[in-house]
């Protein structure tokens, strides 16, 4: 029996629904600097703090480097936090990004997806936030508003499992998604706060004083990062297990992948983020046809589905992975990553490099890469220029 | 049996840690901590004291510590207190201890952003004048003349004057220390801790290795930092600035020894010429002027 209940519908930017479900979260320090496509959203959280509707400190930093500090230092004295940030914050916050994800202290960060420069562009990208991802930190990433306010809840839960203790990256697409309002199913404050129990972590005991971060001789860092990867990979089952505890409290089904019709698929996609839409709008239109395609979303990047994506890609004829990123002088970063989880399946893997800068990406275009995939016109690695 | 007792003081700094000999830096945080109490949270960036505190197979500190990257603790050490404070907590400390380098240079922004938001720290800058720790790199703070392993014929700048700079963001208090003076330094403290709000102590820590004199001078070079008038010794409570110890004595340049008596004991300053040691003099004279304009108002 399939229980319909009847939810809280809003209509909210993408930068506001990240912000309602961070409100629900109750975190009880932020440190946010701002940054465009980020900064409805820090505002947001500003009034939300102003009309006490949310009960925190907002620590309003002069950078995006002591945003990371100061919520990295309140999150080892016990209090949950959040940031969010995009591009060349997401650069500047580097060094303490890696700090975090190194001492492995529960953190949630937003992440509006945006080019870097130089030259100059406010727009879409995916290079911010994949250039993260050897930084120790879970990074998970949503396709509509709707994924992003589930994700965000959900990435509390996940950075604070004791079986994970790891800080969580919620990427979403920059104006995309930050600046689109969509209908958004919201819980009710009762329901986030029975997902989300109070925070244990907390480092800072006055009565047993501990030294965290110190210098490690090389024997105990290699230690310390050999418990990293293993809490990495732990991770996995654990956001499987909060995915389908969110399902039954929200009705909305979470994986570390989707599979959109490409259980039965010869042609698959792979995709992250907002354009995963597109690509399943082009999927139908290929089915119509007569050719059958599918789509391979990745919602969760680090840690890598690789089990998912053999799973679902072992018998494809054709992968096509779509990178709004590039590794220069190797490759598309997620096709790269493709190609390492199916290594060894003989599976034909080929890339495609779109939508740099903001540049416009559309159903049709994923229909015809695919069209020249099925005529065997498509080269190993395409630029959409 | 003896009618004397002996004071019997334990250590909140244990001894056996992995600072230089002569190196005032565990004698402070142990002045520090005494006065404090074991409700503080020791900040520390990347500088001498990293290493001093140990590794992970122990520390010589009685409180928690939480190491920072280099330009972060200011902003940590905010997350910190802001926490504890969200947790009802009200009476623990939360102090920054970092360099010159880590203060005045790299993580100048992160001071300057702490201190305007008046974030509830104590912030001691341990000044020893130069990168000490990777080997004797000129910082802002490294005084004018000084030899470092980037200045090879001494540097051509003039020390940042930091204490006054903090003094600007309109802080609830400032205050200069020498540990030559450890009960001003100690006073200080508990002055500090009595406030709310940001605090900063620029506490001169000599330097044996990095300022070329012998482990056992230096007690003996910072007091002659003090008494040449190198080294003030004040406190800014509130905007009224107050010299404090024996700096008191010094607003009569007759009173202050000649700047050469503080120069000679150290190879830093061994290439100096006449010229340069009266520019130094003379430098410091104009410091005392503006000074006295300070007692004056």
């Amino acid at each position: 029996m399939v229980q319909v209940l009847k939810r809280k519908a809003l209509a909210l930017v993408g930068n506001h629904a990240v912000a309602y479900a961070v409100k629900q979260a109750k975190p009880q320090v932020l440190a946010v600097f701002p940054i465009t496509p980020q900064t409805t959203m820090l505002e947001k959280l500003a009034e939300y703090i102003a009309s006490g509707e949310l009960k925190a400190e907002l620590i309003k930093v002069e950078s995006e480097h002591s945003a990371m500090a100061a919520i990295y230092g309140a999150a080892l004295a016990g209090a949950r936090v959040f940031t969010a940030t995009s591009s060349h914050g997401l650069l500047y916050m580097t060094e303490m990004i890696y700090w975090a994800g190194g001492q492995r202290v529960p953190i949630v960060a937003a992440i509006a997806t945006r080019a870097i420069a130089s030259p100059w562009s406010i727009l879409d990208e995916h290079q911010d936030f994949l250039s993260k991802r050897d930084a120790i930190w879970i990074q998970i990433m949503a396709e509509n508003v709707q994924e992003a306010y589930d994700l965000t809840i959900q990435a509390f839960r996940i950075s604070e499992d004791e079986r994970v203790i790891l800080p969580v990256m919620m990427g979403f697409d920059g104006f995309i998604l930050t600046h689109t309002m969509e209908k958004v199913e919201v819980l009710e404050d009762y329901e986030v706060d029975s997902f989300l129990p109070p925070r244990k972590f907390n480092l800072i005991d006055f009565s047993d004083p501990v030294g965290i971060g110190p210098l490690a001789q090389p024997d105990d860092y290699m230690r310390v990062r050999y418990d990293a990867m293993k809490a990495m990979e732990r991770s996995k089952s654990v956001i499987e297990e909060i995915m389908r505890e969110y399902e039954k409290l929200s009705g909305r089904k979470y994986d570390l992948v989707e599979c959109y019709k490409c259980e039965d698929a010869k042609y698959i996609f792979v995709t992250m983020g907002a354009w995963s839409g597109d690509a399943k709008v082009a999927v139908n239109m290929l089915r119509d046809e007569g050719i059958e395609a599918g789509l391979l979303k990745i919602i969760v990047f680090r840690p890598f589905p690789k089990e998912k994506v053999q799973e679902y890609l072992r018998s494809a004829k054709g992968v096509v992975v779509f990178d709004r990123d590039y590794s220069y002088g190797s490759g598309g970063i997620l096709a790269n990553e493709v190609k390492a989880a199916l290594y060894g399946l003989q599976v034909p893997v080929y890339s495609v490099i779109a939508g740099l800068g903001g540049k416009d990406v559309k159903p049709i275009h994923f229909q015809k890469v695919m069209e020249d995939l099925v005529n065997e016109k498509l080269e190993e690695e395409r630029w959409l220029l | 049996m003896s009618l004397i007792a002996k004071p019997k003081r334990i250590p909140k700094f244990h001894r056996g840690n992995a600072a230089c000999p002569g190196c005032p830096i565990p004698r402070e945080i142990d002045i520090l901590l005494e006065e404090l109490g074991p409700k503080t949270v020791l900040v520390v960036p990347a500088g001498c004291t990293t290493v001093v505190m140990g590794d992970m197979s122990g520390m010589p500190a009685t409180v928690p510590v939480v190491h920072s990257a280099f330009a972060a603790a200011p902003a940590i050490a905010s997350g910190i207190v802001r926490a504890l404070r969200m947790r009802g907590d009200y009476d623990a400390y939360v102090v920054v201890w970092a360099g010159d380098g880590a203060t005045g240079d790299i993580g100048f922004a992160s001071l300057s952003g702490a201190a305007e938001r008046n974030e509830d720290i104590i912030y001691v800058c341990y000044d020893n004048e130069a990168y000490m720790n990777t080997g004797i790199q000129r910082s802002g703070l490294t005084p004018y003349g000084a030899w470092t392993t980037t200045t090879p014929e001494g540097k051509r700048e003039f020390k940042k004057p930091l204490p006054f700079i903090m003094a600007e963001h309109k802080i609830p208090y400032v205050a200069t220390a020498s540990i030559a003076y450890p009960f001003d330094y100690q006073a200080k403290v508990r002055k500090a801790k009595q406030i709310r709000g940001f605090r900063y102590i620029h506490l001169l820590s000599p330097c044996p290795p990095g300022w070329r004199f012998d482990a056992s001078l230096t007690i003996e070079v910072a007091k002659l930092a003090v008494e040449t008038g190198v080294w003030p010794l004040f406190e800014i409570e509130n905007g009224e600035f107050r010299l404090t110890g024996i700096s008191k004595n010094l607003l009569d340049k007759k009173n202050r020894k000649p700047v050469i008596e503080y120069l000679k004991l150290q190879g830093r300053f061994s290439k100096l010429t006449e010229e340069q040691i009266k520019e130094i003099q003379d430098a410091i004279d104009r410091m005392w002027e503006e000074i006295a304009a300070r007692v004056k108002k």
